[in-house]
């Protein structure tokens, strides 16, 4: 399990990557992924490309995201999600909340 | 530091004991293994320097007695001798030393090797410290959850999860995985059921569930529809949970006299609906978000309507079933469940063929504490026992002679329900509480008459076919959407002879032009409580003592005496 984080040229886009199983051991790293970052980002990417398991908590974090990114003003994509983080995530219904490609 | 030298040899004593008197320690000698082990216990000396060969007990035997006699405690004990070859060194560690010096004794290697074992043995008090604090700790969230646990069951001990048309399986500690089932009647007849999955364990989990909980019974004991709770909880949810932590929900509104059910999905697994016998299985899907997660403006109550015939089944589950696992590290999974389903043939027998069928997965050693499965069967409502309402305790006195006039105007008569407002009023009077169901239908059909056949003048000869009662209800919309006038004014009396007997008085009159009320009553026979039309007036007419319609008919007086002289069903 681990989180990498980067911004990209513009300097307006945070893109958060974890790798492994997106649990509550990765509560901390993630909050200083997008916590104390230039105000000029202003959208964020999660990749989920080689997460293998999601499980509450890390919905817990991702609503944590998006409230720090502005709630409903929140520009969040989740992307690259495998059968079994897409089904998770359809079953609690997030893509009401979060853009999920 | 003290140290215990024990060597047969007086001169080798002599010498040792100068060193280490040199070096700042304080010194304890013995002769041989015996009065070692005597020494040890009299002196407790922090570190021992044993001599191998000694008569009476030798130095390998000692030392197994006094590590025996130490137990969890470290005491290094260095072993001297005079052999050099490895198999006796090694032998020396086997039978329970901790290290060796060789003669002759150099005092600089003496020196590294007692300061080394100092270090060693405060490190190993240090560690048995924290171990001890922490099992302290962990006795009292023990402790702590015991409590918690007490007061959450008090909370959640209304419900009626005991009726009989419900089985269920939940772990006693469960509020702790977040896992919470509650279920309670309607006073108007029918059930409401939750199952509810909190994100997080322990007692964070458990105490979004108490509110939860509370609202949830209290609001259905004051027969407020599921709507309207779902709304409250999700706003108490939504304002007292930290974010990140929601509650995943099913919630289940079960109608005996309709037979169907309407359910609310919020990020709980697929359910299974089980019909025609066991033949048909219908998968519900959660379409909501769960609760705590959306503001009150943003938050969706639609609810999705099922048919139920008598005797077909609701599945319900959280996540600990699909999730459960085996000692391998496998997860139960979607696919196993559904071939439970699949491969059964008597419907009765379903709930336990899950139960097993989990149970042999995750084996014997791991008791799964996670799984919460529910089954909720459609049956005739006189089947369940009459359920004992639980009175609260009071303690002021109780209201036994009052008067209230309400009244409502178009905004209100349009979007606001004063049935629950109502019936709050009338519950304060203990013997109308008993009664609450039979009070709830009088109070409901006369104030929907009032507004539906009053106010919004519909005719309820539509009703009479099932094509007709569609239209009925989309006229009925059509209406309320276009009405710019109108009242309905509620009065209601109570009166006591000193708390033995009374008589509970409602009166509802409405803005329109009322009915021929001599030609209904003539024409109304028993049977006519069936069909669709028809006021219901036979039905309140076996509750009331008396019921008149008085001038044009849009005025209506019901009397209700307690205690009741006529059992009335």
């Amino acid at each position: 399990m681990g989180v990498q984080s980067n911004i990209d040229s513009s300097g307006k886009e945070l893109t958060v990557k974890i790798d492994g199983r997106f649990d509550f051991s990765a509560h901390q790293e993630f909050r200083d992924a997008y916590e104390g970052i230039p105000a000029d980002v202003n959208s964020y990417v999660v990749d989920l490309g080689d997460t293998s398991y999601l499980d509450s908590s890390a919905l817990g974090m991702l609503l944590l995201l998006r409230d720090h990114a502005g709630g409903d003003n929140a520009n969040i994509k989740i992307i690259k999600c495998n059968e079994d983080v897409r089904k998770i995530l359809t079953i609690s219904n997030f893509e009401q909340l979060f853009t999920i490609q | 530091m003290k140290i215990l030298i024990a060597d047969d040899n007086a001169s080798d004593r002599f010498l040792l004991s100068k060193i280490i008197s040199k070096q700042g320690h304080e010194v304890v000698e013995a002769e041989n293994g015996k009065h070692a082990i005597d020494c040890y216990v009299k002196e407790a000396p922090d570190i021992i320097l044993m001599d191998v060969l000694m008569p009476e007990l030798n130095g390998k035997e000692a030392a197994k007695e006094i590590k025996r006699i130490a137990g969890e405690d470290l005491v290094p004990i260095i072993f001297l001798t005079s052999l050099v070859d490895a198999q006796s060194l090694a032998d020396c560690l086997e039978a329970g030393g901790d290290d060796f010096l060789t003669k002759p004794y150099n005092h600089i290697i003496l020196k590294a090797k007692i300061d080394a074992f100092v270090r060693m043995r405060n490190m190993h008090a240090t560690l048995q410290k924290q171990r001890d604090t922490i099992a302290a700790n962990n006795q009292h969230m023990l402790h702590e959850q015991r409590v918690a646990k007490a007061v959450f069951d008090n909370v959640a001990h209304s419900g009626c999860l005991d009726a009989t048309n419900i089985k269920y399986m939940l772990s006693p500690l469960a509020v702790f995985n977040g896992d919470v089932l509650l279920a309670a009647r309607k006073p108007s007849g029918g059930m409401h059921v939750f199952l509810g999955d909190f994100t997080g364990h322990g007692l964070p989990a458990a105490i979004g569930a108490m509110p939860m909980a509370e609202i949830f019974y209290g609001m259905t004991a004051k027969g407020f529809a599921l709507r309207d709770i779902l709304r409250e909880i999700n706003l108490k949810l939504k304002s007292i949970l930290p974010v990140g932590f929601f509650c995943c929900a099913a919630v289940v509104d079960l109608s005996f006299t309709k037979r169907s059910v309407s359910m609310w999905m919020g990020g709980v697994p697929d359910c299974y609906l089980l019909s025609q016998q066991g033949t048909q299985l219908k998968t519900l899907r959660s379409h909501h978000l769960p609760l705590g997660v959306l503001s009150s403006d943003q938050f969706d109550v639609e609810m999705t309507e099922h048919s139920m015939d008598f005797e077909d089944r609701l599945f319900m589950w959280s996540d600990g079933i699909v999730e459960a696992r085996d000692s391998a590290g496998n997860m139960f999974g979607e696919e196993r469940l559904q071939a439970v389903f699949k491969q059964n043939t008597h419907p009765d027998l379903l709930f336990e063929a899950v139960k097993e069928s989990v149970n042999i997965f995750v084996g014997e050693t791991e008791r799964d504490d996670d799984t919460t499965l529910i089954e909720l069967k459609m049956v005739d409502e006189s089947e369940l026992e009459q359920s004992e309402l639980v009175l609260e305790q009071r303690m002021t006195t109780d209201p036994s002679d009052w008067k209230i006039d309400y009244e409502l105007g178009v905004d209100s008569l349009k979007y606001f329900n004063p049935l629950p407002l109502l019936m709050h009023i009338v519950m304060e009077v203990p013997a109308l509480r008993a009664m609450g169901g039979q009070l709830f239908t009088v109070v409901a059909e006369l104030i929907s008459n009032a507004f539906e056949h009053g106010v919004l003048k519909l005719d309820s000869a539509l009703k009479s076919t099932p094509a007709g009662f569609v239209d009925f209800y989309t006229l009925r919309e059509k209406r309320v959407n276009e009405l710019n006038s109108g009242f309905i004014k509620i009065n209601m009396t109570h009166s006591s002879a000193e708390g033995r007997s009374g008589i509970f008085c409602i009166t509802i009159e409405d803005s329109g032009e009322g009915f021929d009320y001599a030609k209904k009553t003539s024409e109304n026979k028993p049977q006519d409580e069936n069909k669709f039309s028809g006021r219901g007036i036979p039905l309140i007419y076996s509750l009331c003592h008396s019921l008149e319609y008085i001038g044009c008919g849009n005025k209506v007086v019901a009397e209700i005496h307690w205690p009741q002289k006529n059992v009335a069903k």
